[in-house]
């Protein structure tokens, strides 16, 4: 399909906001229908949260998975332009004649770039490795993850000192590296555009009762996707980060932040099936290794029930349902203080890695708060024509209901409005 | 099959492959091939200079084919893609630079064998010439009138459509005919349900894309994508109709509480289910049965055959918030009625929990955890209901007048589909009788390709999530046609113009492609001669590799290519103690795991060379036997992880390998090698650190039972 001009307007045609699995998910089917679609995300690869998913429950299998095949699907469609490092700045116009203003940040390394690695090879500077939540270091120009689409290093321009370096400028043998680049702004016309902006992660910082921060011993449950995964810190080994040795003793706290007015009044829909999933590839390194869950309901959704019986069935596995009271320290080692409710008991355990199963709070940028609800999620109806919304920053769902919810989306665009 | 060809081949030397191997001597491989009009190389071949230069000497050259000898096919895409060239990428990088060492004797074979591979390939493939329907239909058919089917007709016609939707009942609408008013949508817009009803119905008359007919059942499906014929009868009439795709949404049924023997529902009258209580809500007032007296407590028993091993395994995601809108009615109709929910959990997943929140705030509304575990009989046909398991430690009785039994959903047959395939009349079924495959990555994934199931036939699901499925599918169902019309394949191969094509004079009528296709893709004579519908096809080439007479091939994926490929190569004789391993992987995830390999530079031994295959379903016995009458010591299929939780992209592939690999155990014997001489392997794409070890693993092996005899014959 040949690039329109900025002002023409393709008879269907599509900006995606946010290149998560909605947004990819959306831009595949789309194009594959005829359209042409913009697809913008703001970081510099597609994939979003299920990037750093380490298995999807309840089949256990590596996201990487079903992402290959859409970027298969993206690289083979020439109807799609991805734009990473990128954020929507205006959007004006009408229904079927949307004038786009994207802004790209500085593309300091170009399309040129083969992904050889020369690069990261010379580069002096170390810095938290954000795929990793900063449990690893990564060069200040790295290859943001093995999967990364586009295909292409990236330069964090917080850490890397430019000029007065260039050491990877002098090692690329392809001249793709541009220190002295801008950001570039880029317009465009489309007929339709969906909002696929997400999620992130509930801020433990607010779980002052779980002791947040001050233990490495104390994660979040992305933070143990990451852990458990091969390429991720530890190779998939889950180790304590505290001294890297062996957990073999968990407790997972559900619902923390979510269902809980002083936090998120919602349930985040996934965090129990998300638990279940990453106690049972805990188990499964060592048959020494426990997990305990603490839960208020098990709320695992339609036929992912058998997923929750074969942790019931597991024996290195135990439901407590019961609120955990609060996460102490003692000589650095998280205890856990909760009440098990189907007992009556006080519950008083040490554990050697505590992970918060938090919840789901939707990305936003930019969008006003009069589209929002009481709980900061789109509010799809109240979307002007043209636009339309799906995935997580309209509601809490898992991978399967945001692929359904975003391959409907895209009529819209075949309707001329939404 | 490939007439003379003039093969361009160009050589990159950038990103260390210039420097692992003398690519020189590949150069003068190609220029003793007869067919090679144009060989060069060039240090950074994927530069937008060097496409210009391909362009140019396709041209110049007059190059119908070329082989780009560069990185992975999996990178540089578009730079290498030239309208109406066939090209054929040698991973020089990944596969060899990356992954062997640098200026090794060995590493510069595997380098010089790639090569050779990549060439006979081209020489033995062609450009696929997309197969086109003649007039293809682009009207959709859908299946089922309740809230999918309408919301399926609904949006189809909206996107401008022409719609037959079919209903079997005399009204559009299904369970919500009965029902008395829908789940709120929290954040939503507010609405009853008959104002919702309404609206819908309105739609469906206001669009004039619709066509409805009530009162009638499909009766056949016959055809492919593009141009189904379908046979509806309404009533005894029977007409004929065209469609491009069908949508499947005949929805559900309750579990039949009768099953639920410790309920005694046939003799208990005041038991009755969630379904039961709608239409009576419905009707007006809320009453025992027995008596038709107001009750005053309120039983609801949830997960009445769900989550329940016995019964339904699942959870049918609805009847939670199905027992809190019904415990509102009865509060809004009884002020003095308790009602009491026992439960397993409550699951309100998302914004729902706001509703959960507000039934809770009721304070004649109790929740109770746990599990009734008797019910007893009083004499006033009263009920008193013991709950163990609950959150108080001891057992507790509850008297209630009325026992409502949350009974979970259960799908509607596909077969209602009435479909003239060789393989079934519906779609295939997969966990508990729902007809998806790959419900997490590709919900619409279907095994029978154009046919898309969408509503409560799927997934259990409530009116919301059935609507937006119903929007899906019908995405689904047009991004179908529409790739009919252009005679390419929907996913997972999205795009290819290749489809099969059979030399049937030579078939034996043995029916295994036939029996093998995941998708149904072909049907049969009497006799059992393959009928080909290629645009019911995913080209996976499960087909091919099932065919014992080898004859269905793609023009750009044939027996004889692959076959040409294992040939092309020298043999080191036994003495060189050079082995070699032939390994067929998985393009889909085994492929891109051995290039994460390479991209962490891990060690990958020289004496291995790769055949990219569609899927390893899609392996014929024959390049086996040609690889091992060649010589080679040893095969490694390595392909994705069939089984219950499968991650085969062809849904079977790997599964029939498993089974097929008893032939070819068959065919070892025959040529009295030792079993392991193949073998299959499950590979994950993200398990790249195993390979290194998977492949040493394998050489040991091979080095065990020593070089297969063949290699000087």
């Amino acid at each position: 399909m040949p690039s329109p001009d900025q002002n023409t307007v393709p008879e269907k045609s599509v900006l995606i906001i946010g290149g998560g699995i909605s947004g990819i998910t959306a831009a595949v089917e789309a194009a594959e229908t005829g359209c042409r679609v913009y697809l913008v995300e703001k970081l510099p690869y597609l994939g979003g949260q299920v990037a750093r998913i380490n298995e999807y429950f309840p089949k256990l299998c590596p996201p990487y998975c079903g992402l290959e095949i859409n970027f298969k699907r993206i690289r083979n469609n020439s109807g799609i332009e991805v734009l990473t490092s990128s954020m929507v700045e205006e959007i004006s116009g009408i229904p079927g004649n949307f004038k786009v203003r994207v802004q790209t940040a500085p593309e300091y390394v170009t399309p040129d770039c083969t992904a050889c690695g020369d690069c990261a090879v010379v580069c002096p500077v170390e810095t938290d490795d954000p795929f990793n939540h900063g449990m690893t270091r990564r060069k200040a120009i790295a290859l943001p993850h093995e999967l990364a689409y586009p295909v292409r290093f990236h330069i964090d321009d917080k850490v890397c000192t430019k000029d007065s370096c260039k050491k990877c400028v002098a090692a690329c043998k392809y001249d793709a590296i541009h220190l002295g680049a801008n950001a570039q702004t880029r317009e465009f016309k489309v007929t339709t555009v969906i909002l696929s902006t997400g999620w992130k992660s509930y801020d433990p910082e607010n779980l002052t009762e779980f002791s947040w921060g001050n233990s490495a011993d104390i994660l979040t449950n992305v933070m143990m996707e990451r852990l458990g995964a091969p390429n991720g810190p530890t190779e998939g080994k889950i180790l304590k980060p505290s001294d890297q040795q062996p957990a073999r003793k968990i407790a997972f706290i559900q619902c923390a932040g979510s269902r809980d007015e002083n936090h998120l009044p919602y349930c985040s829909a996934v965090c129990c099936s998300a638990s279940l999933k990453q106690a049972i590839y805990f188990t499964r390194q060592d048959k020494e290794n426990k997990a305990d869950i603490y839960y208020i309901d098990l709320r695992v959704s339609g036929r992912n029930e058998d997923f929750l019986n074969r942790v019931e069935d597991n024996d290195q596995i135990r439901l407590i349902k019961g609120k955990v009271i609060s996460v102490d320290l003692d000589e650095n080692r998280p205890v856990i203080e909760a009440e098990d409710i189907l007992s009556g008991r006080k519950i008083r355990a040490d554990y050697d890695l505590v992970v918060l199963a938090t919840g789901i709070v939707p990305e936003i940028p930019g969008i006003p708060v009069t589209l929002l609800d009481q709980d900061g999620f789109i509010i799809k109806e109240s979307l002007e024509n043209g636009f339309s919304a799906g995935g997580c920053c309209c509601e809490p769902k898992d991978v399967a209901a945001t692929v359904q919810e975003s391959t409907g989306l895209v009529l819209n665009v075949l309707k001329g409005n939404a | 099959m490939a007439e003379s060809k003039n093969i361009g081949i160009f050589i990159c030397t950038g990103c260390q492959i210039g420097d692992a191997i003398d690519t020189a001597k590949l150069r003068s491989i190609a220029e003793q091939t007869s067919s090679v009009r144009h060989c060069t190389e060039h240090t950074f071949l994927c530069s937008a200079e060097s496409r210009q230069q391909i362009t140019e000497d396709i041209r110049k050259h007059q190059l119908d084919s070329l082989v780009i000898a560069a990185c992975s096919p999996r990178h540089a895409v578009a730079n290498f893609a030239f309208d109406k060239v066939l090209t054929e990428r040698v991973n020089l990088r990944e596969g060899v630079a990356w992954t062997m060492e640098h200026g090794n004797e060995d590493t510069q074979m595997a380098a010089e064998d790639y090569l050779r591979m990549g060439i006979a390939r081209t020489e033995t493939s062609g450009l696929p010439d997309p197969y086109l329907l003649e007039n293809p239909v682009s009207d959709i058919l859908v299946i089922g009138g309740g809230i999918s089917g309408m919301q399926a007709a609904i949006e189809a016609a909206s996107a401008g459509c022409q719609v037959l939707l079919v209903e079997k009942e005399n009204d559009l609408g299904g369970w919500l005919n009965h029902w008395h008013d829908i789940i709120p949508v929290s954040g939503g817009k507010q609405t009853n349900l008959n104002f919702f009803l309404q609206e819908k119905m309105d739609e469906i008359k206001s669009l004039t894309g619709i066509k409805v007919l009530c009162n009638t059942t499909v009766s056949s499906i016959s055809g492919e994508p593009g141009r189904f014929s379908i046979e509806v009868n309404q009533q005894g009439k029977i007409t004929d109709h065209r469609a491009g795709s069908i949508i499947l949404a005949n929805g559900w049924k309750p579990y039949d509480v009768t099953r639920l023997k410790e309920l005694k529902y046939s003799d208990r009258q005041n038991i009755i289910t969630q379904a039961e209580l709608e239409t009576m809500a419905q009707s007006g007032s809320i009453t025992r049965p027995s008596d038709g007296s107001p009750p005053k407590n309120i039983l609801f028993i949830q997960c009445a055959g769900s989550r329940d091993k016995e019964h339904l395994p699942y959870c049918s995601n609805v009847c939670c918030l199905t027992s809190l809108k019904q415990a509102q009615y009865i509060r809004n109709q009884h002020p003095e009625t308790n009602v009491f929910i026992v439960y397993k959990d409550i699951r309100t997943p998302g914004k729902n929990e706001h509703y959960y929140r507000e039934v809770q705030a009721d304070s004649r509304i109790f929740f109770t955890k746990g599990e009734v575990t008797e019910i007893a009989d009083n004499v006033d046909d009263s009920m008193a209901i013991t709950v163990s398991d609950n959150l108080l430690g001891e057992p507790i009785r509850i008297t209630a007048d009325l026992v409502v039994a949350a009974t979970g959903m259960v799908p509607n047959q596909s077969d209602d589909l009435n479909l003239q395939y060789r393989k079934g009349t519906g779609l295939p079924e997969w966990k508990y009788g729902f007809p998806d495959s790959h419900f997490i990555c590709f919900p619409y994934e279907t095994q029978r390709t154009g046919i898309y199931a969408a509503g409560a036939v799927r997934t259990p699901q409530g009116i919301q999530a059935c609507m937006e499925d119903a929007a899906g599918a019908v995405l689904k169902a047009i991004q179908c046609i529409e790739s009919v019309k252009r005679g390419q394949a929907v996913h997972p191969r999205s795009g290819d113009e290749s489809y099969p094509i059979l030399s049937l004079q030579r078939c034996t009528d043995c029916k295994r492609c036939t029996e093998e296709c995941p998708f149904g893709s072909y049907d049969e004579t009497e006799k059992g001669t393959p009928l080909p519908n290629p645009a019911r096809c995913r080209r996976c080439g499960i087909c091919m590799g099932s065919c014992p007479e080898r004859i269905i091939n793609f023009e750009d994926y044939s027996i004889h290519a692959i076959s040409s490929m294992i040939k092309s190569i020298p043999i080191p004789d036994e003495f060189e103690e050079k082995p070699r391993i032939l390994a067929f992987i998985c393009e889909n995830d085994a492929y891109p795991a051995f290039d994460l390999a390479a991209q962490h530079r891990l060690k990958i031994s020289p004496y291995v060379r790769i055949i990219p295959v569609r899927c390893i379903g899609s392996i014929n016995t024959i390049w086996l036997s040609d690889a091992l009458s060649q010589g080679y010591d040893g095969i490694l299929q390595i392909g994705c992880k069939p089984g219950e939780d499968y991650q085969c992209h062809f849904i079977t592939g790997s599964e029939l390998m498993e089974i097929r690999s008893e032939n070819i155990q068959e065919t070892l014997q025959t040529m009295m090698l030792e079993p392991e001489r193949i073998q299959t392997v499950f590979l994950e794409i993200d398990e790249y650190l195993r390979i290194p070890e998977i492949i040493d693993d394998y050489m040991e092996t091979i080095e065990e039972i020593g070089p297969n005899p063949f290699k000087d014959m």
